[in-house]
């Protein structure tokens, strides 16, 4: 208690600033003063029984229990009526005021331009993400059946998809569901018209398709095209493929040994849908054909690549359906061994942006990715809003006198509030139009950022886009001009009438140096991050997998046995060797298989099925035994490779790889000898760890790749050679050939596109820290340049004087680089690189480069500035005042 | 009707200014309602009714002399008019009246 009253004397024996504030300003001026009087007189009858920290509470409750109708004041329409009246006056003095002082109108201008078109691109982003589906008429009443599918003692899977059982149940058991559509992905096949072929991808869907979604027909009856089987519903887009002129209608289409018969033309799919397709075939069809052979397709845990969709009649709330759905769940759960399966609605609204599903149809962005984006647009369009606000302060001196005169002439405080409240949002305003064309340029550079991005949104303009637009910049100047105008509307008119360098304008010096040293702060950890996450990003892409990927070609296979093409590509001096396997490591692709050794004890280990010249053209290190000795056909099969996490999972011969060899272990149900251990390499993407794995012999992979191991000079001219010996063995489907690391620069791409945002926000940042810095060193030089002048009279050199200007900037900056260095390296450390299993540790250069950077491009600023200032010539300076 | 009615916490303030005579301001009434009847008077509901009284022509209120006490903020003394005395007096009527009917009262019996 005793420290309590101590305290009391000094910061706490008043009461809470900002509440007297707040009474002030809505408190009738009648009441106010002995309203004021009586909470004071509690607050010190408090502050001697309770102490300080209770009186404080107490008078903070008291004012806002007396914000009551009869003490608040009313609005002053003569108030707005006199700022109405002198808007003109208002644009007239901002005019002159940028037109005067150009360099710092620039500064402002450009800074919030800039910053701004960020910003306008986010909120393009966001508003064709709000948009997805908006073409759908139903868009409010339509909901997707999601799963969550929780395996005994597994983290469970949330899936956008579901079973073909909840699809069946919803007609016969859920009251209240006015339409429903079943689909299935994976259609994908050779469309044969005459003697062409097309590759096509197609969505089974039933007949209530064109029911629930609004995607019109040109031809064809939406109500039937798609309840036969063997029906084809065709977009314009992929009818033109096929047919060219051509009427499609009634057509027949050849997939393997089907024909399909075109029963409708669909308009192309807009590109704000979740939902795509090239063409559509009728579930009906799926029942014929996968259904007949396959029982599995209609059970209640097949919910891989089924999606089902409903509308629910007007007015209706989900809650009924999805009681139905909770008891259709309990019911089915029962029949399930060793896993649940439960089904809820999503709405259509939240599909295209909502929590990460897997399987998901369409394009869909998660909410992080969203909350990233903003927030770095508004760390950028705060920066400039810094350099508003600093410069605004700081040039205060020029415009006090007009504010002086402005009382004088009968304004008051909250007129010139309003004043350069409003000057700012025109400022803002006017950056907008800069703004816009800076958009312009920067939609198409992000669009062509990543395939993903163009996929996703189109950024077109649209009404709600402006209107954001707009918000965004009135938002922005009223942020920029707060500070500013509640300095301006304090000025005192009579004494800086008098004398205007009685202003105290460096008051806020210590607002401002705050500004600048978080603006920096901000520049410097986005360099740093940009710097770090573009050698981590490198490091990813040069890591040692454990086996070689230079000069690899990987070659899809569409279902062709090879043996031709093999012995053709031979031939090609450039081809040094050439493998076949089932799939391509680490690229993100992973294909399981049970084992087992001991009874009792099976885990699943990942699996390529590889011919014998596999490990030789990657480069494989088996640290014992051989290659595959026999070529045996694949019910044959006797042989295994594995890796040494193979030996450890299952405690092979003590993890001893020489005893390992001629162990016995069972894959898939074969029984197979272990005849080489393979040195650990990376299966999967290196954001995991390494696992066990396995390779298994096959002679053949149809549907697998070829790698090809090329020495060239050419490349461009192998490929084509490549190309013509593929055109003449496959006529359908073109050649797909990648090199392998390039596979593995896509796999890490969205690494990639990350840091180049980042980077591109850094540059952004440092540009506008950078002109703020620009402005306050120009300001400073220019107040102190008599002092200067004086100094060098009386025998400064100008080192001393350059050291003198600059010394308080520099320090501003040290202390940014202090607060933003560590913080960065923390977050990377800490956070980001826990995701990954493997990769390198941060560089020391990686984090100081950028920030030396910066901080050149600093000193070269204030260096420049401040030298201009100390080589003038003091007698001109000191004779001209 | 405004001006003829006078509530129960009212007609206590009333009373309060009254007794107060020179004295009568906001926190002074609120002391003193809470020294006769042992309740805690809270300022803002004090407030209120002194705002309605005189809204209702039963006070009339003047600024005092500011002093360094408060803030240096001036206090409201409040004062009792006629129309308040009037009021006032109507409501002891009232009371009185209806005591004296009453034939006889023992408070041990109740």
């Amino acid at each position: 208690m005793k420290t309590n009253l101590k305290k009391g004397s000094s910061e706490n024996g008043q009461p809470p600033r900002w509440a007297q504030v707040f009474l002030a300003w809505y408190c009738r001026p009648s009441l106010l003063e002995d309203l004021e009087g009586d909470l004071n007189e509690y607050f010190d009858r408090n502050l001697r029984k309770k102490g300080a920290r209770y009186a404080r509470l107490v008078y903070m409750i008291d004012v806002l229990k007396f914000f009551r109708p009869y003490t608040v004041r009313k609005p002053d329409f003569l108030n707005l009526w006199i700022h109405y009246l002198m808007i003109g006056s208002y644009i007239r003095t901002s005019r002159r005021s940028l037109v005067r002082n150009k360099l710092f109108s620039f500064i402002n201008i450009i800074g919030l331009a800039v910053s701004m078109s960020v910003g306008l691109l986010v909120i393009a982003f966001l508003a064709d993400l709000y948009a997805y589906d908006d073409f759908q008429e139903k868009k409010d009443r339509t909901y997707r059946i999601i799963t969550h599918q929780q395996a005994t003692g597994q983290n469970g899977i949330d899936v956008a998809s579901t079973s073909i059982k909840v699809g069946r149940k919803l007609g016969e058991t859920i009251p209240g569901v006015e339409d429903f559509t079943i689909m299935r992905s994976g259609f994908s096949g050779d469309a044969r018209i005459g003697q062409n072929a097309f590759p096509l991808e197609a969505l089974w869907a039933d007949q209530s398709f064109f029911k629930v979604f609004t995607f019109p027909l040109v031809t064809g009856d939406p109500g039937s095209a798609l309840k036969e089987p063997y029906s084809l519903v065709l977009t314009e887009k992929t009818a033109k493929k096929l047919f060219a002129d051509a009427d499609p209608m009634g057509q027949t289409v050849r997939f393997d040994t089907i024909n399909y018969v075109v029963t409708g033309i669909a308009k192309d799919v807009p590109h704000l849908s979740h939902l795509r397709f090239d063409a559509l075939i009728s579930f009906a069809s799926a029942d014929a054909t996968l259904g007949k052979t396959d029982e599995y397709l209609y059970t209640w845990d097949n919910v891989w690549n089924n999606y089902v969709y409903l509308t629910l009649p007007k007015g209706e709330t989900p809650e009924d359906a999805q009681r139905a759905l909770d008891r259709l769940n309990t019911e089915e759960n029962k029949a399930m061994i060793g896993q649940q399966v439960t089904v809820s609605l999503q709405p259509l609204k939240d599909v295209a942006l909502g929590n990460h599903l897997s399987n998901n149809i369409g394009a869909a962005t998660s909410p992080l990715v969203v909350w990233v984006l903003i927030g770095l647009a508004f760390v950028i369009i705060l920066s400039a809003c810094f350099n508003y606000t600093n410069l605004s302060i700081a040039r205060a001196l020029r415009r006090s006198r007009e504010v002086g005169m402005r009382k004088i002439m009968g304004a008051r405080k909250s007129h010139v509030l309003g004043q350069f409240m409003a000057e700012s949002v025109m400022i803002a305003l006017l950056a907008l139009l800069i703004s816009f064309g800076l958009y312009l340029f920067l939609r198409k550079e992000f669009l062509a950022l990543s395939p993903e991005i163009s996929e996703l949104v189109s950024l077109d303009l649209s009404l709600q886009s402006i209107l954001g637009f707009v918000a965004l910049a009135t938002l922005t100047g009223l942020a920029a001009g707060f500070l500013p105008a509640v300095f301006l509307s304090r000025i005192n008119a009579v004494s800086v009438m008098k004398d205007a360098s009685g202003l105290k304008l460096f008051k806020h010096i210590g607002l401002r140096k705050t500004l600048i040293v978080l603006q920096y702060t901000l520049s410097l950890a986005f360099i740093a991050t940009t710097m770090i996450g573009y050698g981590q990003y490198k490091g990813l892409l040069n890591f040692d997998l454990g086996f070689s990927t230079q000069n690899v070609l990987n070659i899809k296979l569409r279902g062709a046995d090879p043996a031709v093409l093999i012995k053709e590509l031979e031939e090609l001096k450039e081809v040094t060797g050439i493998s076949q396997s089932m799939m391509v490591t680490s690229v993100g692709a992973s294909y399981g298989a049970l084992m087992k050794y001991k009874p009792g004890d099976s885990a699943i280990v990942w699996q390529n099925r590889v011919d014998e010249h596999y490990l030789s053209v990657h480069k494989h290190n088996l640290v014992s035994g051989s290659n595959f000795l026999l070529r045996p056909s694949k019910e044959n099969e006797s042989e295994v490779i594995v890796n040494q996490q193979v030996l450890k999972r299952f405690n092979i011969a003590g993890q001893d790889p020489q005893k390992a060899l001629g162990q016995f272990v069972t894959v898939d149900g074969q029984k197979l000898s272990i005849i080489g251990v393979l040195k650990d390499f990376h299966y999967g993407t290196l954001e995991n760890k390494i696992e066990p794995v396995v390779f298994r012999y096959s002679k053949s992979q149809p549907n697998g790749y070829l790698n090809l191991k090329i020495v060239s000079q050419d490349p461009a001219a192998t490929m084509a050679k490549i190309e013509r010996l593929w055109k003449s063995f496959d006529k359908v489907h073109p050649l797909e050939a990648r090199f392998y690391n390039n596979q593995i620069e896509k796999v890490y791409s969205r690494y990639s596109t990350m840091v180049k945002v980042i980077g591109f926000v850094a540059v952004l940042a440092i540009c506008i820290a950078s002109l703020g810095l620009l402005g306050m060193v120009v300001f400073t030089t220019e107040t102190r340049l008599n002092e200067i002048s004086i100094r060098k009279v009386l025998g400064a050199s100008e080192i001393e004087l350059v050291y003198l200007l600059c010394k308080g900037f520099l320090a501003l900056l040290g202390i940014g680089a202090l607060i933003a260095l560590p913080v960065t390296y923390l977050f990377f450390d800490k956070i980001v690189l826990t995701r990954f299993a493997y990769h390198q540790p941060i560089g020391i250069s990686e984090l100081f480069s950028g920030v030396l950077l910066v901080m050149m491009l600093a000193l070269l600023l204030i260096g420049s500035q401040t030298a201009k200032a100390a080589r003038n010539n003091p007698a001109r300076v000191l004779k001209s005042k | 009707m405004k001006g003829t009615n006078l509530g129960e916490f009212e007609e206590l303030v009333l009373l309060t200014i009254a007794a107060l005579v020179q004295d009568a301001y906001s926190v002074a009434i609120c002391d003193e309602l809470e020294k006769h009847t042992g309740r805690v008077s809270k300022l803002g509901v004090v407030h209120t009714v002194l705002n309605r009284l005189e809204e209702k022509g039963l006070v009339k209120s003047r600024m005092g002399e500011a002093t360094s006490a408060r803030g240096g903020k001036r206090k409201r003394y409040y004062e009792v008019t006629q129309a308040g005395k009037i009021g006032l007096i109507r409501a002891k009527e009232v009371r009185d009246g209806l005591w004296n009917i009453i034939p006889g009262f023992n408070i041990e019996t109740a």
